[in-house]
C-alpha cells in the first residue's frame, strides 16, 4: 500500500539483563500511515516507548532489536549501519521526549542548539542556520522567536522548552514525528496548548505522529487511530472512534472504565484486578489472563492470535475467535 | 453581583467559604512567602509568594479537593496545615486549637491527628526500612504501645489497606508503586488520625492501578470518618473523590464550590479555562476549548491585582489589574475571586 509510511514487522526488543532476557517488545506489526496520527497507548512497562525507541535505532546496550523489521518507505531500518540511521534521524523521523529539560544541553543557547541540529543534516552556513531555528521558533508559535534564540533553557518555561524540542525535531522536515509522552511533564493548560500545536502542525504539514501516551483522553481529542500494548504485545488496533465506543479486548474495557472523567458521575471506579506482571514472570497463554474477568479455559492454554473484530479493528482475546465458541471451551486443547 | 469592587483593602470578616456540617479545620489568611537570598550574607532580595491569603474551611467527614497548575501553591498549603513548613501568616484552627501558636512538642502531639500521605511512593517509604517498620514508626514516636501491641497494630493496618500482613518483613523495593502507595496510606492510619492530607497520592500510578488506590481511600473515609484535603492537579480525579472543590493559582484560591457546581457551572475564567482544557476520553464528544494565552507568571513577582488578569480573557483594564477581586459568595455556597464573575467569555473578548 502507497499510504504506509512506516511498517513494523515482527519487531522484538529484548534487554539481557543480569535476571534474565526481558522481551520488552514481542513480535509487534503495525503501520504508520502517510499524515496520520497514531496513538500508543498502555500502562508502564508495557514496552510503548522502548517501541519508539527500537524505531529510532536509540535503544541502549543491555537492550537489543533481536528479530523483525522496520521499513520506512520500503528500507528497513534495521539494517542500516550507524552513519545511515543518523542522517534517517531528523530528515525522515524526529522525535521529541517527554521530559524537555533533559533533552536540552543546559549550557547552550536554545537557538544555537536548533541551529546545530539544521547543520548537522544539512550543508547550511552559520547565519543561514540561526535563520531558519529564527523560522521554526516562528512556526511552532514561540513568541518572540528570534529573541528567544538567545535564551538559555533554564530561562524557558517547560511549554517553550517542549516548543523548542519540536521546533528542533522539525528543523529537518521530517515525514514522521515520533512523541514520547511530550505533554507528561505538562500542566494541563499547557498541555493544551502544545496538543493544538501539534494538530495544526499535522495538518499544515502533512506530518505523521505517531504519539506515546498513557492518556486516553489526549488520544480521543487527538488521535485517529490507536495500538493498546500489554506486557510488550499489541492487544487491540483500532480507528479511535471504534475503540471507544466497541474497546473488544477485556483489558482495553477495563482501562476505559477505570478513568475517572470529568462530568461523570459515579460511586466507585471499575478497576482491574491485579497488577500488570513484572515481564520476567509472565503467565502462560494470554498475558492478561489473571486479572481478566472474562477468562476461558483455553486463554490458559496457547496465546491468542490478534483477532479481527472489524473494519481496521484487531483483539488479542479468544472471545472473538471461532475459538471462542461456547462447544470448544468446555475441552480446551491444552493447559 | 460584581458590587463589591471598592479597594483592595481585604474585609475584615470576610466570609469563610464552609462545608456541611461541623467545621473540622479553619484556615485563614493563610500566607507563606519564601525567601530569596542573595550574596555572602544571604541577604532577602525577594520573597515568592507560594501561598497569599487563603480563606477556607473543611467540615468533618468530606473531602475538600485542592487543585491547581504547578506553583499554585496547592502543596504548600498542605504542609502549612500540619506545620511541617511554618507559615508566614494566618491562622490554622484544628478542632478549635490554634496550631499556628503551639509549641513543637504540642504539635508533635496534634499530629496524631493529622496526617499526611505524600505523592511519590518512591520517595517517601525508607529503603532501608522494612514495611513493618515504616508503618510502626509514628506508633513508635508518638508512644504508648508495647512490642506485641505495635506488631498488632502494624498487622491491623496493612489488612486494612488491602496488604497481606505477611509483607511487613519485607522492603519497599520489593512493591510496585500501588502497593507502596497503600503502605503510606498504612503508616499515615497508624496513629488513628481524623484528617489527611492527600498530596497528589495517585499522580505517580497508572490508571488501571489509581482506580484501585482511590476506591480504597473512599472505603477508609468511610469505615473511619475521616476526613480529607485532597491535592491533586488532575480534574477528573479531583472531581470523582471530592464533596467540595477549591481552584488555586498563584497563591490564591480563585474559585471554592460544592463539588458539582464548580464543574458544571464554573464562575471564574480559570476554573473554566482549566475544565476546557482536560481532553475527555470520548472522542464523540467535540468541547470548545478556552486556550489561555502564555504561561503562569512566576509566584516571585505576581501580577497586580487579579493574579490571573495577565492570561485572563475577560479582563477589563484597569480594574482587573489595581484591584485584588475579593473571595465572595456569588452563589449559595459558591465563591470566586473575579471582578467579573459568570460573565461570558466570548462574549467579552
Amino acid at each position: 500500500m502507497s499510504d504506509v509510511l512506516l511498517e513494523v514487522k515482527k519487531l522484538r526488543t529484548t534487554f539481557f539483563t543480569g535476571d534474565g532476557e526481558v522481551h520488552a517488545v514481542d513480535n509487534v506489526s503495525f503501520d504508520v500511515r502517510k499524515g496520520e496520527a497514531l496513538a500508543l497507548v498502555g500502562e508502564s512497562g508495557c514496552g510503548k516507548s522502548v517501541t519508539a525507541m527500537s524505531i529510532m535505532r536509540l535503544v541502549a546496550p543491555p537492550g537489543k532489536i533481536v528479530g523483525g523489521e522496520i521499513r520506512f518507505k520500503g528500507r528497513d531500518l534495521v539494517e542500516l549501519s550507524e552513519k545511515e540511521m543518523r542522517k534517517v534521524r531528523g530528515d525522515d523521523i524526529a522525535m521529541v521526549f517527554q521530559e524537555p529539560m533533559t533533552s536540552l544541553n543546559p549550557v547552550f543557547k536554545v537557538g544555537d542548539q536548533v541551529a546545530e541540529a539544521i547543520r548537522i543534516h544539512r550543508k547550511v552556513s552559520k547565519k543561514q542556520a540561526r535563520k531558519q531555528a529564527g523560522e521554526m521558533f516562528e512556526l511552532v508559535s514561540i513568541p518572540d522567536p528570534i529573541k528567544r534564540l538567545d535564551d538559555y533553557p533554564h530561562q524557558l518555561s517547560g511549554g517553550m522548552r517542549q516548543r523548542v524540542m519540536i521546533a528542533m525535531a522539525l528543523s529537518c522536515d521530517p515525514e514522521l514525528l515520533i512523541a514520547d509522552e511530550p505533554t507528561t511533564a505538562l500542566d494541563v493548560t499547557i498541555q493544551a496548548q502544545i496538543m493544538e500545536l501539534l494538530a495544526s502542525l499535522q495538518k499544515r504539514l502533512g506530518l505523521a505522529i505517531l504519539l506515546i501516551t498513557h492518556d486516553l483522553g489526549i488520544v480521543a481529542e487527538f488521535c485517529e487511530r490507536i495500538i493498546v500494548m500489554y506486557t510488550g504485545r499489541i492487544v487491540e488496533e483500532a480507528p479511535v472512534r471504534d475503540l471507544f465506543a466497541n474497546p473488544a479486548h477485556p483489558y482495553t474495557r477495563g482501562l476505559l472504565r477505570s478513568l475517572p472523567s470529568v462530568g461523570r458521575d459515579e460511586k466507585r471506579l471499575p478497576t482491574i484486578t491485579g497488577m500488570v506482571p513484572p515481564l520476567t514472570a509472565l503467565p502462560g497463554g494470554c498475558k492478561f489472563n489473571p486479572r481478566c474477568p472474562d477468562v476461558m479455559p483455553i486463554c490458559l492454554g496457547n496465546e491468542p492470535a490478534l483477532m479481527h473484530v472489524g473494519d481496521d479493528h484487531d483483539a488479542r482475546c479468544y472471545l472473538h475467535g471461532d475459538l471462542a465458541d461456547p462447544e470448544r471451551m468446555e475441552q480446551p486443547k491444552s493447559i | 453581583m460584581t458590587g463589591v469592587v471598592e479597594q483592595s483593602v481585604p474585609q475584615t470578616t470576610p466570609t469563610v467559604p464552609t462545608g456541611v456540617g461541623e467545621t473540622l479545620l479553619l484556615v485563614r489568611d493563610l500566607k507563606k512567602y519564601f525567601p530569596v537570598k542573595r550574596g555572602v550574607l544571604a541577604r532577602v532580595v525577594a520573597e515568592v509568594k507560594a501561598v497569599d491569603g487563603v480563606t477556607f474551611a473543611v467540615s468533618r467527614g468530606e473531602t475538600l479537593g485542592l487543585v491547581g497548575e504547578s506553583g499554585s501553591g496547592k502543596t504548600t498549603v498542605g504542609r502549612c496545615i500540619l506545620r511541617l513548613i511554618e507559615p508566614t501568616a494566618g491562622s490554622i484552627e484544628f478542632e478549635g486549637v490554634e496550631l499556628t501558636q503551639l509549641g513543637a512538642s504540642e504539635m508533635r502531639h496534634k499530629r496524631r491527628d493529622m496526617q499526611i500521605v505524600f505523592q511519590d511512593p518512591y520517595a517517601s517509604l525508607n529503603p532501608r526500612m522494612t514495611v513493618g517498620t515504616i508503618v510502626a514508626e509514628p506508633l513508635i514516636i508518638h508512644g504508648g504501645m508495647n512490642n506485641s501491641e505495635r506488631a498488632e497494630r502494624v498487622a491491623e493496618l496493612l489488612e486494612k489497606v488491602g496488604l497481606s500482613p505477611d509483607y511487613r518483613r519485607r522492603y519497599p523495593h520489593e512493591f510496585s508503586g500501588g502497593q507502596r502507595q497503600r503502605i503510606g496510606v498504612a503508616r499515615a492510619l497508624a496513629t488513628n488520625p481524623k484528617f489527611l492530607v492527600l498530596d497528589e497520592p495517585v499522580s505517580a500510578l497508572d490508571v488501571s492501578v489509581q482506580a484501585q488506590v482511590i476506591n480504597l481511600l473512599q472505603d477508609l473515609q468511610e469505615d473511619l470518618h475521616l476526613t480529607y484535603l485532597f491535592i491533586a492537579h488532575d480534574l477528573s480525579v479531583v472531581e470523582h473523590i471530592s464533596t467540595r472543590v477549591a481552584v488555586m493559582y498563584l497563591g490564591k484560591i480563585m474559585e471554592l464550590a460544592e463539588r458539582r457546581a464548580l464543574y458544571a457551572d464554573p464562575l471564574h475564567p480559570y476554573t473554566r479555562a482549566l475544565l476546557s482544557a482536560v481532553p475527555i476520553p470520548d472522542p464523540t464528544q467535540h468541547k470548545s476549548r478556552i486556550l489561555l494565552k502564555g504561561d503562569i507568571p512566576t509566584p516571585l513577582n505576581p501580577p497586580g491585582g487579579c493574579v490571573f488578569h495577565t492570561r485572563c480573557p475577560i479582563a477589563q483594564f484597569p480594574i482587573c489589574k489595581d484591584v485584588v477581586p475579593p473571595l465572595i459568595e456569588h452563589k449559595p455556597g459558591q465563591f470566586a475571586a473575579c471582578h467579573f464573575a459568570g460573565a461570558s467569555i466570548q462574549q467579552a473578548t
